[in-house]
């Protein structure tokens, strides 16, 4: 049977393109595979090959034609005992010829009266969970930020079997910063596994041993060396279950410090909450207190997604209240008032609250009472908790301690101008990290930081006092 | 390329049979993609692995039910092998609501539970310590599954392969490293990419065996296999297995492959043809006539026509998909 050749798109780009020279004539016998044609796109000269097997019949389209478009019929091929002049004479041929795939009906529907980020990992728009974190009452005990991220992997190893830590110094050396103390003595080297310093190649392998239906917890030694693994992290952790249609989840956690320690320059001081906080696919956690870490670890343990669980080397030695529970969860996008005020709503998370709790206080001696929250979870965000408290302080100051250009403050001020702009009484500041690389020098280190004296400042400013 | 009947390994008529089938299926297969592509119903990026077939059809043959794979973005062969269907893959390459992704990964990124296949990925050499952490999960599981990692030569030029090899065999895990060296890394030989006399030798400084083997050759190919999976099942960790192999496509859809002359491609089909090779050791053998060719011919054209057909019906996704399948 005759069939029609079509010109063919050669890139994804291509419209139409020009037929350059013919290599077969009429009355050729082609080969699949066989080249017929040269055709210009719009990037390059292409050689282009026969699919069908038969004889070249008739060329429909001369060599040199330009502005052939795409799907043109260019040729007819036949079979042995045909000719293209019978074919000719007994009408239209047939053809395998395509509709060009429609635009999709979605690709105009409009999400202006959505909130900036409708990320389906945010909180319910107008729903907040007022809940306490544990009821009235528990006993609680003061505990280290480390020794309660300790507490929540020992507990998750207990209770599942395909829960293993790993990454560098996590077992013999008992942690760079002894957070897995004492993991490696109770669960074995099956469980708590020494990496090489192999950033990259441990993390895709994390990745694919929870593609393979294992739990892992990555430990970086610091988030700063997450940079040579971030596209594990983003491109296969993040991605995957959406490019699968859902087949492929990555139940992973990814911790470890994050954010300045002290006098170690640049690049051992970044804070990336607002880099993974972008990623549609991952979740990602920063906790203040130590009831949060363990709560809100032991949560992303047990979380079929990729989360992101940013730890502060300056918290882990902070004691807190931490509730004794049998089992002690907290859930994501459920931010926490530390502090409740009807002047101004401070909002921070991690270090940043240090410095958010600070200047509530000193404010409140100058009579400004600050509603402070802790966001604890950057991806959910809880916007609610936000929002309610601006309508209600109509002012609001951000704090945290990364870049300034794309900060969560940033994103939080675009929420707030959207959702609650008749509520502002000024303009929404953010505070930030310094826009420079961290500096070694003590003096300018202090000056890159955001301070409790600028909170104090910024607070001031949006009172108008 | 007559074989003297004392080197042709004894196989089973229908061993072979099968290899010719599967191998045809990959190929015409890539054929009617090739074709979608030209029509402007497959989109992006789309890579072919015609030339190829040899190496996953005698893989797969090595493999048992429970062995894992993982890939690049020219994964097609791959998925078609190991068993996952024409229809399904047709149809996620025209992004359609019947496609393995349901439209949402596209050629480079489909993939399989039930068929073990983990992708699909478009992050050249990403995909090899995904499949070491693959092996990890069943050697952590205890059980005696293998993982076949398959990368290009050009991807075997990351530095997280090398970071692979290493805890691959520190920890002893059982997954088969497939070099596909097919010669050209989109425009780069591998000449013009390396000094390294061979890929699966720099196993060695990691302490894994491996081998080099004619990729074009499926049973040769199958041999190999069937020795590095016998290697990891006893747990003696990771195996490298280096293909000599060639692409006769260009690198993508849109590649004019300047950087290779036409008497090249065109030596390689006419000399080292792996369905070519199978086809003559099946009629030299006396195994089967034309007619019953012909008849397998026909039979995977009815395959291919049909996932064309399923591929263009199948509907788009749904506009709700646009917000589906980000968290689980
Ligand atoms: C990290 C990364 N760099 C570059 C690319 C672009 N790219 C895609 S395929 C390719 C060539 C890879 O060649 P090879 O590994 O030999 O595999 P083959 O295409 O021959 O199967 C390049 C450079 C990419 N996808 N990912
Ligand atoms: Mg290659």
């Amino acid at each position: 049977m005759a069939t029609q050749v079509l010109m063919p798109a050669l890139s994804p780009t291509m419209e139409e393109g020009t037929l350059a020279k013919w290599l077969v004539k009429e009355g050729d016998e082609v080969k699949s595979g066989q080249v017929m044609a040269e055709i210009e796109t719009d990037k390059a000269t292409m050689e282009f090959e026969a699919v069908d097997e038969g004889i070249i019949g008739k060329i429909l389209i001369a060599e040199g034609t330009a502005g052939v478009k795409v799907n043109t019929p260019i040729a007819v091929l036949v079979e042995e005992g045909e000719s293209a002049d019978d074919l000719e004479a007994s009408g239209p041929v047939q053809t395998d010829e395509e509709k060009q795939p429609e635009k999709p009906e979605g690709s105009d529907v409009k999400h202006m009266d959505q909130p900036v980020v409708t990320s389906p990992g945010a909180s319910v728009p107008g729903k907040r969970d007022r809940s306490p974190d544990f009821p009235e009452g528990t006993p609680t005990k003061t505990m280290t930020v480390r020794e309660a991220l300790r507490e929540a992997m020992a507990e998750e190893l207990r209770g599942n079997e395909n829960v293993f830590l790993m990454g560098e110094e996590v077992g013999e050396y008992q942690g760079a910063y002894k957070i897995s103390q004492g993991l490696l003595d109770e669960f074995g080297p099956k469980r708590v596994v020494d990496t090489p310093i192999t950033e990259h190649g441990f993390t895709g392998l994390a990745v694919g041993a929870a593609f393979g239906g294992l739990n892992p917890i990555v430990e970086f030694m610091t988030f700063n060396f997450a940079m040579q693994a971030i596209d594990q992290i983003i491109n296969s952790a993040a991605k995957t279950l959406y490019m699968s249609g859902g087949q492929m989840g990555c139940p992973i956690v990814f911790r470890g410090p994050n954010g300045a320690a002290a006098r170690v320059g640049a690049q051992h001081s970044q804070d990336y909450a607002a880099w993974y906080a972008a990623i549609p696919g991952l979740k990602v956690v920063m906790p203040y207190s130590a009831a949060d870490a363990k709560g809100l670890l032991k949560q992303a343990i047990r979380d079929p997604n990729p989360v992101i669980f940013l730890e502060n080397e300056i918290l882990y030695g902070r004691s807190f209240e931490v509730p004794v529970l049998e089992d002690f969860t907290i859930p994501f996008g459920k931010a926490r008032v530390w502090r409740e005020g009807k002047d101004v709503t401070i909002v921070s998370f991690g270090i940043g609250m240090t410095y958010a709790l600070e200047a509530a206080d000193k404010l409140a001696e100058e009579g400004i009472e600050a509603e402070v929250i802790d966001l604890r979870t950057l991806r959910p965000i809880d916007y609610e908790t936000v929002l309610e408290s601006v309508r209600k302080t109509n002012r609001c100051v951000t704090v945290e301690e990364g870049f300034p250009v794309g900060s969560i403050g940033n994103h939080l001020s675009a929420t707030i101008m959207q959702q609650a702009f008749d509520y502002l009484d000024a303009p929404v500041i953010n505070l930030t990290g310094k826009d420079v690389p961290m500096p070694y020098a003590a003096n300018l280190e202090k000056l890159a930081l955001v301070t409790t004296a600028e909170v104090i400042d910024a607070v001031k400013s949006v009172c108008y006092r | 390329m007559a074989k003297n009947p004392a080197d042709i390994p004894n196989v089973s008529k229908d061993e072979l049979l099968g290899y010719y089938r599967d191998m045809l299926l990959i190929r015409r297969f890539e054929e009617k993609a090739g074709q979608l592509y030209g029509m402007g119903l497959i989109g992006g990026f789309c890579h072919l692995y015609i030339g190829q077939e040899a190496v996953v059809v005698g893989l797969e043959a090595a493999a048992k039910e429970g062995d894992k794979r993982v890939t690049s973005y020219r994964d097609h062969g791959h998925m078609l092998a190991c068993g996952m269907s024409a229809n399904g893959v047709m149809a996620e390459l025209t992004g359609r609501e019947g496609g393995y992704s349901k439209g949402k990964g596209g050629s480079m990124h489909m993939f399989s539970r039930e068929k073990h296949f983990y992708g699909g990925h478009g992050i050249v050499g990403a995909q090899v310590p995904i499949g070491a952490g693959l092996a990890f999960a069943d050697k952590y599981a205890g059980n005696d599954n293998v993982t076949f990692a398959y990368f290009g030569d050009g991807a075997a030029n990351q530095g997280q392969v090398y970071e692979t090899y290493n805890m691959a065999q520190l920890w002893d895990l059982p997954v088969i490293f497939v070099i596909e060296n097919n010669q050209y890394a989109m425009g780069t030989s591998v000449k013009r990419s390396t000094k390294s006399p061979s890929y699966w030798e720099r196993g060695v400084a990691y302490g894994i065996a491996g081998e080099a083997v004619d990729g074009m050759d499926v049973l040769a190919v199958k041999a190999a296999g069937q020795k590095a999976v016998e290697h990891c099942r006893a747990g003696k960790g990771p195996y490298i297995l280096e293909m000599n192999t060639y692409r006769y496509r260009g690198h993508s859809m849109s590649d004019p492959a300047k950087y290779r002359t036409r008497d090249e491609v065109e030596k390689m089909r006419s000399e080292k043809d792996p369905i070519e090779n199978v086809r003559e050791l099946l009629v030299q053998g006396g195994h089967a006539s034309d007619e019953e060719l012909k008849a397998i011919d026909k039979d995977i054209k009815t395959v291919v026509n049909e996932s064309a057909e399923f591929a263009k019906e199948s509907p788009e996704p749904d506009v709700s998909e646009l917000w589906t399948d980000i968290y689980a």
